[in-house]
């Protein structure tokens, strides 16, 4: 064997994607693949955090958690008790600009799950006794998720209001316990009405099925769910930042320093181009211990214990709209200089600015993203949710096919600008102070 | 009123393409064919029984850091070449060596893991480093909820048994030396008793070869350690473990269980779901449902090689910690006496059969469920077996079984959570000893 390889070709996936519009306006996505007796179907509605209102934090999360309380014919429990009973398992999840609603079930059970969709599409059965319920349900998930852990909400939570200014782009979106328990049932009935119209959702179905048989089966249930045009979607944009901002919170669980760093780039729809040189950087510093920070913060320096690199705060670099950010985030060793590891992080991005990439860097580095993307598409249901969120933000559910290559032609060029435009005055820190915790 | 659609004929459930062979040096290599993706994913299971904890613990993190050709930064770029990754963890059963990479790339990634099987040197300074780093991991965990309630609810349950601890603290770990590592490796990496299983868009036989080219200078007969039986469990008071000003109380019970192959175990695995399994249970729909005390309580079985155990989970607000034990007790105990309704059954038999059709719709999901599997010594056709058990339970089985296995007289029972809040409760339902607490 030879210590050391040559590169290796980047392949693609050939899923077949069929677009269509009903009538009535709702999008549909069909990519049937009948490697295995599965499908996935997701619904996306074109409404996230960024979208709530004021006073009303939360609400597009609560608002997802009521969308399974039962519909137009549909009891309370039923849906659970249905996708479950039928073999399948199924969940939803809040977006900063989209939620989505999902089942992945044993194929012969595909037109119970558009039945299930299209009849809370047509309207949530809202109540006081279900809102106060799911009221109860969501805080007990951030005492889970952010009150009664360490480092709970960080970054997500905590750096947005950091670098944005406006109540969209800044706010809680897992929201206040005030804000949640003032929700009221017209509230939801508002936010329906005017956010889950079917001009506003996309409909996805992937794996095992025909497709002129899926056709039918959508057009039967969704069919003659009223038509309602989407609401316009304001703009989110703000200005970059021209100075430095920083922030710091005593976290009283954690027991170690840590930080997040963010810095806004390009508009991934409208520049995509611009926008994945960004999504490659972020690897390229932080994937794997031959990775350039992990190599000198983790390995040389050991002034950090961990450090990634993302693109969005929800971490989906290919599921977010403008504006959004490149992150990095560390946790360091007790005592350890959180300074100091800007620094050195600002110096190393120089560095790559100055002095270019290694032989090799860029390639494997596509490579390995390669990998990642292809692995979250062998799932029908990861494919249903990337291409119903690709047809709904781009119109291109076939980007499913075309990211592993669009991510190996960015050039060493585009690299080096990427990573020359992480300065210090465009970046916006929060650090996270351990308030002692466990010793 | 629009009528629910009917179910679509059953699919039958279709094993891949496996291929198995045994190669001279002892390793038992999987192969399974699941072309959807042109990846491959790998894992190599290692039984790892009796090894000490912290120095299995580094292991894992220094395993991958050099070989006599390649350092740690090496290997990792060496992998990333051909979209490949690479890690390791241990339990108290075995160590895994799991990753991925391109389809094309199979023979490197297998190239890289069998040098590190054979010539991973721990070199100091990444060993102190990765000691470290790890430490600090641990003081994270130790300042988690889940963590220090599984902690305490493993020491309660094990007693003596090597799997009541399986975090080792971080001096034990900061204590470990690249020596004792070299000592551990020469020990106990060995392809007698190991399982490789190669799962993805391969041909079997070829995928075989490759691991046969690429593993036949792996050698030796490591040492071979059995595990006695895991304790029965002794029911008795509550514990409860203080963690002052804590938002919710970790709610944990422990109940007996029965491995994959006992005859008992396709109803238990049913009369687990109709009581907390999956969400539409009684314990999920009666404490968020109805009452909203919690976000996402769970009940599954967990299976070790020296035993099996059912554990009840849940994240309880600290005002409803006594009130969500009486519903969970409650619910244990109208299984454990009446029979399931056949409508509930039923459901809970179809979730059952359709999670396996899932499960096995991914390279990574065959890869976990064939790897799995193998530690226990069954093949994926386990599935196809195990399917037609399930297809076979009578509510008379559940009851039987929920009798047995869940019934709240047999349960061992841990709250972590402010103890000064939720003490008075708890004691008015069931008796409470108090453990020392982790948290300082």
């Amino acid at each position: 064997m030879s210590a050391r390889s040559a590169a290796i070709r980047i392949p693609a996936t050939k899923y077949p994607v069929e677009r269509l519009t009903l009538p009535n306006g709702l999008r549909v996505v069909l990519a049937p693949d009948r490697s295995a007796p599965v499908v996935g179907v997701a619904v996306v509605y074109d409404v996230g955090i960024r979208s709530e209102p004021e006073g009303r934090t939360g609400f597009a999360h609560l608002f997802e958690h009521l969308m399974f309380q039962g519909s137009e014919n549909l009891e309370k429990l039923a849906h659970f008790r249905y996708v479950q009973g039928s073999g399948g398992t199924f969940n939803g999840s809040t977006h900063l600009d989209y939620t989505d609603y999902f089942e992945t079930l044993p194929s012969n059970a595909l037109e119970r799950a558009l039945f299930l969709e299209a009849d809370r599409m047509r309207g949530p059965r809202l109540t006081e006794e279900n809102l106060r319920n799911q009221v109860d349900v969501v805080k007990e998930e951030i005492r889970v998720n952010v009150l009664n852990r360490p480092y709970g909400g960080f970054p997500w939570l905590k750096l947005p209001p950091v670098m944005f200014e406006t109540f969209p782009n800044a706010h809680d979106g897992y929201g206040s316990f005030d804000d949640l328990e003032a929700a009221t049932v017209s509230d939801a009935a508002e936010f329906f009405e005017r956010y889950y119209a079917n001009g506003n959702a996309v409909l996805a179905v992937a794996g095992d099925f025909d497709v002129a048989e899926a056709t039918k089966l959508v057009e039967e249930h969704f069919g003659d769910v009223p038509a309602r045009k989407a609401p316009a979607r304001p703009d989110f944009d703000e200005p970059d930042l021209t100075a430095e901002r920083r922030d710091s919170y005593t976290d009283r669980l954690a027991p170690l320093p840590a930080f997040a760093s963010a810095w806004r780039v390009p508009d991934p729809i409208d520049d995509l181009a611009g926008y994945l040189p960004y999504v490659v950087l972020a690897e390229v510093l932080t994937d794997g211990d031959a990775a350039r920070l992990v190599e000198r913060l983790v390995l040389r320096d050991r002034s950090v214990t961990s450090i990634g690199g993302y693109l969005g705060f929800m971490g989906e670099p290919f599921a977010v709209r403008d504006p959004t950010a490149l992150l990095l985030q560390a946790h360091l060793p007790p005592g350890g200089d959180v300074d100091k590891v800007m620094t050195t992080i600002d110096e190393e991005c120089q560095r790559l600015a100055n002095d270019g990439l290694a032989p090799g860097e860029l390639a494997r580095t596509q490579a390995r993203m390669a990998t990642h993307l292809l692995r979250d598409t062998d799932a029908p249901l990861g494919r249903s949710l990337q291409m119903a969120v690709l047809e709904q933000q781009r119109g291109e559910p076939e980007l499913v096919n075309d990211l592993p290559r669009l991510i190996a032609e960015v050039t060493e060029a585009q690299i080096l600008a990427a990573a020359a435009s992480l300065t210090t005055q465009r970046r916006a820190t929060v650090e996270v102070i351990p308030g002692g915790g466990n010793k | 009123m629009r009528e629910l659609p009917a179910l679509g004929p059953t699919r039958p459930l279709k094993l891949p393409k496996v291929v198995e062979q045994t190669l001279s040096n002892g390793l038992t290599v999987i192969a399974i064919r699941r072309p959807a993706v042109p990846l491959v994913e790998v894992r190599l299971r290692l039984p790892f029984a009796r090894a000490n904890l912290a120095r299995a613990a580094v292991l894992t993190q220094t395993l991958l850091s050099g070989t006599d050709e390649l350092t740690g930064v090496e290997i990792a770029a060496e992998l990333q070449k051909v979209g490949g990754g690479l890690s390791a963890g241990a339990d108290p059963d075995r160590l895994l060596v799991s990753g991925n990479s391109l389809a094309a790339g199979l023979g490197r990634l297998l190239e890289i893991m069998a040098s590190v099987l054979t010539a991973a040197e721990y070199p100091a300074p990444e060993v102190s480093t990765e000691r470290g780093r790890l430490a600090d991991r641990i003081r994270v965990a130790q300042s988690q909820p889940a963590h220090l309630a599984r902690e305490a609810l493993l020491r309660r349950i094990y007693g003596s048994h090597p799997y009541a601890a399986q975090t080792p603290t971080p001096e034990q770990v900061l204590a470990v030396t690249p020596a004792v590592l070299r000592k551990l490796h020469d020990n106990r990496v060995h392809p007698n008793g190991a399982t490789l299983v190669i799962a993805g868009d391969i041909t079997p036989q070829k995928a075989i070869d490759a691991a046969e080219r690429a593993l036949a200078d792996w050698n030796g007969d490591g040492k071979h350690h059995e595990l006695p039986a895991v304790p029965e469990l002794e029911p008795g008071p509550l514990t409860l473990v203080d963690r002052p000003d804590a938002v919710q109380s970790s709610l944990r019970l422990a109940l007996p269980a029965v491995p994959r192959t006992h005859p008992d175990h396709a109803a238990l695995q049913l009369a687990n779901l109709v009581f907390g399994g999956y969400f539409s249970s009684r314990w999920v729909e009666n404490i968020r449902e109805d009452k909203g005390y919690t976000y996402g309580p769970h009940s599954m079985i967990e299976h070790a090689v020296a035993g099996s155990t059912l554990v009840v989970a849940a994240e309880v607000a600290t005002e409803v910690t006594a009130p969500a034990l009486l519903e969970t007790t409650y619910e244990l105990g109208r299984l454990a006496s009446l029979p399931p309704r056949e409508d509930e059954l039923e459901q809970a038999r179809q979730y059952a059969l359709g999670t396996l059709q899932l499960g096995m719709s991914t390279q990574a999901g065959l890869a976990g469920l064939a790897i799995t599997y193998a530690g226990f010594g069954l093949r994926l056709d386990y599935l196809a077996e195990h399917a037609a058990r399930l297809a076979k339970v009578t509510v008379d089985d559940v009851l039987e079984a929920a009798g047995r296995y869940l019934a709240p007289a047999r349960a061992v029972g841990v709250v972590l959570g402010d103890a000064e809040r939720i003490e008075p409760s708890l004691a008015a339902l069931t008796p409470v000893t108090r453990m020392g607490s982790e948290v300082a």
